[in-house]
């Protein structure tokens, strides 16, 4: 198992590597020349020629990038012209808990109201309440989240006056008040994991309803309840846990979106002000935290697998 | 990335061989189907209202208008007026057309590089195919939303960088569906598995592989456009996508949100119009992948 | 059936399956004493583990008609689910024939009896683990302490099974249903296996009823016989009565098929038994019936004594219009 996990670090790697690469570049392709941008409105070529030599972009490309990628492995992300601040600070330090917060928050919503009624659709298969949940469900996974998001604002933020409509607050600094800005925004992207939830506990439950063991469960006098909870759920959480890893992507694109409706400071604002404001530093570590995280939660899902299900434990 | 390869079930499942292509009598799918065909019938008017829109919509989506700024819905306009005075309606209609024209052609561009990777990928061996596959999984590396936010940082706003920008960044899961279902083909014996590079004539390409890789392909792309009229709106709703005042729904819909108190109809209409569509097409999308993709492969 | 009341263990009447339009089990009825063993025989679709699994009450989506008394517990048949939780893993318990696929593959073998040791036995933590452990060396697992923590995937088939019994028996139950609890093992297994189960539900004084296939182990080792057919009753006693003394001509036909053969599993007679919609009304052998008369597929034969002047008569029955 160890050689395997090890593997997998191997394709990891490299595979951040050639994002980094892949942003690095891409960013060089932006308009805007940064030596201009540093002299300002009237320069001479010599100032040109020592600037460029002083930002080091007169070497070459592999070079300038082994150059960005050590600075970055360090920490340093340079500077954001916008936000006056060095980047690792606003990108790393400020806005990406921000955005773990809230997904974290978010994806809490969604397991703990889509597993259970998942369950209930699945026990009481083929009846109105199945029927209902499936609708929802189906609404759910295609209804724009930022469109939600502002219908949440409306009606309980306007008409019913019950949450604030933006801001943040650190629940790690006010647990209270943390939480209570960060309900709206949660329930607006956990919608569409909570109708996704559902749809995949309900088939999957359904499916392992079927299976011999339950019935000999239920034969040893194990009460229904505990058939479906203990032995069932259990033997759903494997499906569940890499249908959730293959729809990070979403979650994060839904961060983003999220961010903007209800002013969170999170890597969603940062990234938009940045492309708005041409920042293509903020820009460029935006894109590689978002990589990161994402690859990094991905290779914790693949490690999760052998935890999840002892059949993986042994082999290899 | 690799968690998307191990579990079969989710996102490669084997293919089977050449799938069966005669749709059982489309009249009984109709007859069989009602939700589907309910949704189909919306996501055609959509079209036609796309398609006909300089005849349908009552007024010019751009004229403004400083005497009929933020009316609610009344006779004169239907769906009310914006902050600057235009027909919400004529720009909802409009919108239609914008959306399904950046939707189209977007989903064509990812495709069209998505079948170009996917078969290179696919059909390539040894140590090309390892790297093919790293790039792959790395494009992957990052949702749509966020590649199509870094493209546009490269080229600009309007809608045609946003079609650009979308479409690239949708090469990545059509190149993973197309790969894995070249290496389905391939599997069934007639490549000879050379160490290096052992890309097969052409013709073999075009007779085998091929057929087996535009079907489904054909399939993915009804499915995706709903994605890509959903990144695209995301991005216009972000300010970054479409400039003002170009009749765009995700655009409107963040106009119309400073004034969600008082003016609640300038987000809401082109919200449910944006959402009806992504429902109609979504249940759409569904129908064509259970019918015809019976895998029932689920793209990430 | 046979014995008197007071030493019934289970008496089923007229038990009556429907799943749809098919007619599974047709009035099937039989008697178990305590301590006995019946062996329950049968091609497959005969209906054998259907009786299993309704006397469990685990059958989903049939129809279920007719009595099914569990002495001191009532009628199994339309006991509440809440009831019938109770009883399960207490006063009755089944194996299952795949083992393996019986066991829950995300928890330890050991997890799962200690939780059925202390439902059933209100025993605290410790008390279920010793209990445990000396309940997998009564099954014969060797090394027990260690293999209560093992996954269900890590042991063999006949380790598997072993479990099962253990788990089974780990309530005491009065009637233990094993349904077909070695087709899926190895031959040289399978006998072991058998003995394991009688020996301990000997030693415990419960009943059992095995429901085989195979009529030679059914002779080896069980008391009674009921030989079923397409869900009815054909012919039903002692092993040994029924087997030398048979009635009904299928009961020839299975006996003969393993003498002649010599081999120990099933060959199934000639012909095949018919589809669910093309049942006769009356016996439905009797479209395979060497002997079929033609009132045979018309009027189901009552069942009768095999022997009228012994001392028991109704301890041996059959139901045949043209018996041997």
């Amino acid at each position: 198992m160890l050689v395997q996990a090890l593997k997998k670090l191997g394709q990891t790697l490299v595979v951040l590597v050639l994002v980094s690469i892949a942003t690095f570049g891409l960013l060089k392709l932006a308009p805007g020349d940064p030596v201009q941008i540093m002299l300002g409105a009237e320069y001479s070529q010599d100032s040109y020629e020592s600037m460029t030599r002083e930002l080091g972009l007169d070497q070459p490309f592999l070079v300038q990038y082994a150059d960005w990628a050590l600075n970055f492995v360090q920490g340093d992300w340079g500077t954001s012209y916008i936000a006056r601040t060095d980047i690792f600070t606003y990108g790393f330090k400020e806005a990406l808990p921000v955005t773990l917060t809230l997904a974290f928050f978010s994806l809490s919503f969604a397991i703990l109201i889509g597993v259970p009624l998942g369950v209930l659709s699945a026990v009481k298969k083929d009846t109105v309440f199945d029927a209902g949940a499936a609708v929802f469900a189906l609404t759910g996974t295609a209804f724009p989240s930022f469109l939600l998001g502002i219908l949440l604002i409306w009606f309980f933020g306007v008409k019913l006056q019950l949450f604030p409509v933006m801001g943040y607050v650190s629940p790690w600094e006010d647990l209270r008040l943390g939480i209570y800005h960060m309900i709206l925004p949660g329930l607006t992207l956990s919608t569409y994991f909570i109708a996704m939830i559902t749809r995949l506990t309900r088939a999957t439950l359904i499916e392992v309803l079927d299976e011999p063991y339950i019935a000999a469960a239920r034969a040893r006098g194990e009460p229904n309840w505990r058939v479906i909870w203990v032995h069932g759920v259990r033997n759903i959480a494997m499906p569940l846990v890499t249908i959730l890893g293959l729809q990070l992507g979403t979650l994060i694109q839904g961060t983003v979106l999220t961010e903007t409706v209800f002013n969170l400071p999170g890597i969603g604002q940062m990234l938009t002000s940045a492309v708005l404001g041409r920042d293509y530093q903020v820009v460029q570590a935006g894109v590689m935290m978002t990589a990161f995280l994402f690859i990094g939660v991905n290779l914790l899902v693949d490690l999760s697998y052998p935890i999840l299900d002892p059949r993986l434990r042994d082999r290899k | 990335m690799t968690a998307k390869a191990a579990p079969a079930s989710a996102t490669v499942p084997p293919a089977g061989p050449i799938p069966d292509v005669t749709p059982r009598g489309k009249r009984s799918m109709f007859l069989r189907r009602p939700f589907f065909t309910v949704a189909l019938i919306v996501a055609v008017g959509y079209i036609l209202a796309a398609i006909f829109a300089p005849w349908v919509a009552p007024y010019d989506p751009v004229a403004q208008s400083m005497d009929a700024m933020m009316q609610p819905p009344t006779g004169a306009h239907p769906l009310g007026t914006d902050s600057y005075g235009q027909d919400i309606l004529s720009r909802v209609i409009f919108g239609a057309r914008y959306a399904l024209i950046i939707g189209f052609f977007s989903v064509l561009i990812g495709a069209a590089g998505g079948l170009v990777i996917g078969l290179a990928a696919g059909l390539s061996g040894g140590w090309l195919e390892w790297a093919l596959m790293r790039l792959i999984d790395a494009i992957l590396a990052l949702p749509s939303l966020i590649l199509a936010v870094a493209f546009i940082a490269i080229l600009g706003q309007g809608v045609d960088k946003v079609v650009i920008a979308v479409g690239l960044s949708m090469i990545g899961p059509f190149s993973r569906t197309v790969q894995a279902d070249v290496m389905q083909v391939r599997v069934q014996g007639f490549v000879e598995a050379a160490h290096l590079m052992s890309i097969p004539s052409w013709q073999v390409v075009w007779r085998h592989v091929l057929p087996n890789v535009i079907f489904p392909l054909a399939v993915q792309v009804t499915i995706r456009i709903s994605e890509a009229i959903l990144v695209s709106s995301s991005l216009s709703f972000l300010g970054i996508g479409v400039t003002p005042p170009t009749p765009d729904w995700g655009l409107m819909i963040a106009e119309g949100r400073d004034f969600v108190s008082f003016a609640p109809w300038m987000s809401a209409m082109p919200g449910f119009a944006l959402a009806l569509l992504l429902i109609a097409l979504s249940i759409v999308g569904d129908g064509i992948r259970e019918e015809f993709d019976p895998k029932g492969r689920r793209g990430s | 059936m046979t014995l008197t009341q007071t030493e019934t263990l289970l008496s089923v009447s007229d038990l009556t399956i429907h799943r749809g339009a098919a007619e599974i089990l047709d009035r099937v009825s039989l008697s178990l004493a305590p301590g006995e063993t019946l062996a329950l025989v049968g091609e497959s679709g005969a209906g054998k583990s259907t009786i299993a699994m309704a006397l469990m009450q685990l059958l989903d989506g049939a129809k279920v008609e007719g009595r099914a008394d569990l002495k001191d517990a009532g009628d199994l048949l339309s006991l509440s689910s809440h009831q019938m939780v109770k009883l399960r893993g207490n006063r009755l318990s089944m194996i299952f024939q795949d083992a393996g696929a019986a066991l829950n593959p995300a928890y330890t073998v050991g997890r799962q009896l200690t939780t059925t040791l202390r439902r059933t036995l209100g025993l605290n933590r410790a008390e279920a683990h010793r209990r445990a452990v000396d309940l997998f060396s009564q099954v014969g697992i060797n090394d027990a302490e260690a293999r209560l923590s093992a996954f269900p995937h890590q042991l063999s088939g006949g380790m598997q099974q072993r479990v099962m019994v253990a788990i089974a028996l780990a309530g005491n139950p009065d009637l233990l249903l094993a349904d077909e609890p070695t087709s899926a093992l190895d031959v040289t297994i399978q006998a072991q296996i058998i003995r394991l189960i009688l020996s301990l539900t000997r030693e415990r004084g419960a009943s059992c009823i095995f429901v085989l296939h195979d009529l030679a182990l059914a002779s080896q080792s069980c008391d009674r016989i009921v030989v079923l057919y397409a869900g009815q009753v054909v012919e039903s006693g002692p092993v040994a009565e029924v087997l030398n003394n048979h009635r009904h001509p299928y009961t020839r036909q299975l006996k003969s098929c393993v003498v002649e053969i010599g081999r120990a599993d099933l060959v199934a007679p000639e012909g095949t038994v018919p589809p669910h919609d093309r049942m006769p009304k009356g016996c439905r052998f009797s479209t395979r019936c060497p002997r079929a008369l033609s009132r045979c597929s018309d009027e189901m034969p009552p069942s009768e004594p095999a022997d009228p002047g012994r001392s028991d008569p109704l301890d041996h029955v059959f139901a045949c219009w043209n018996p041997e």
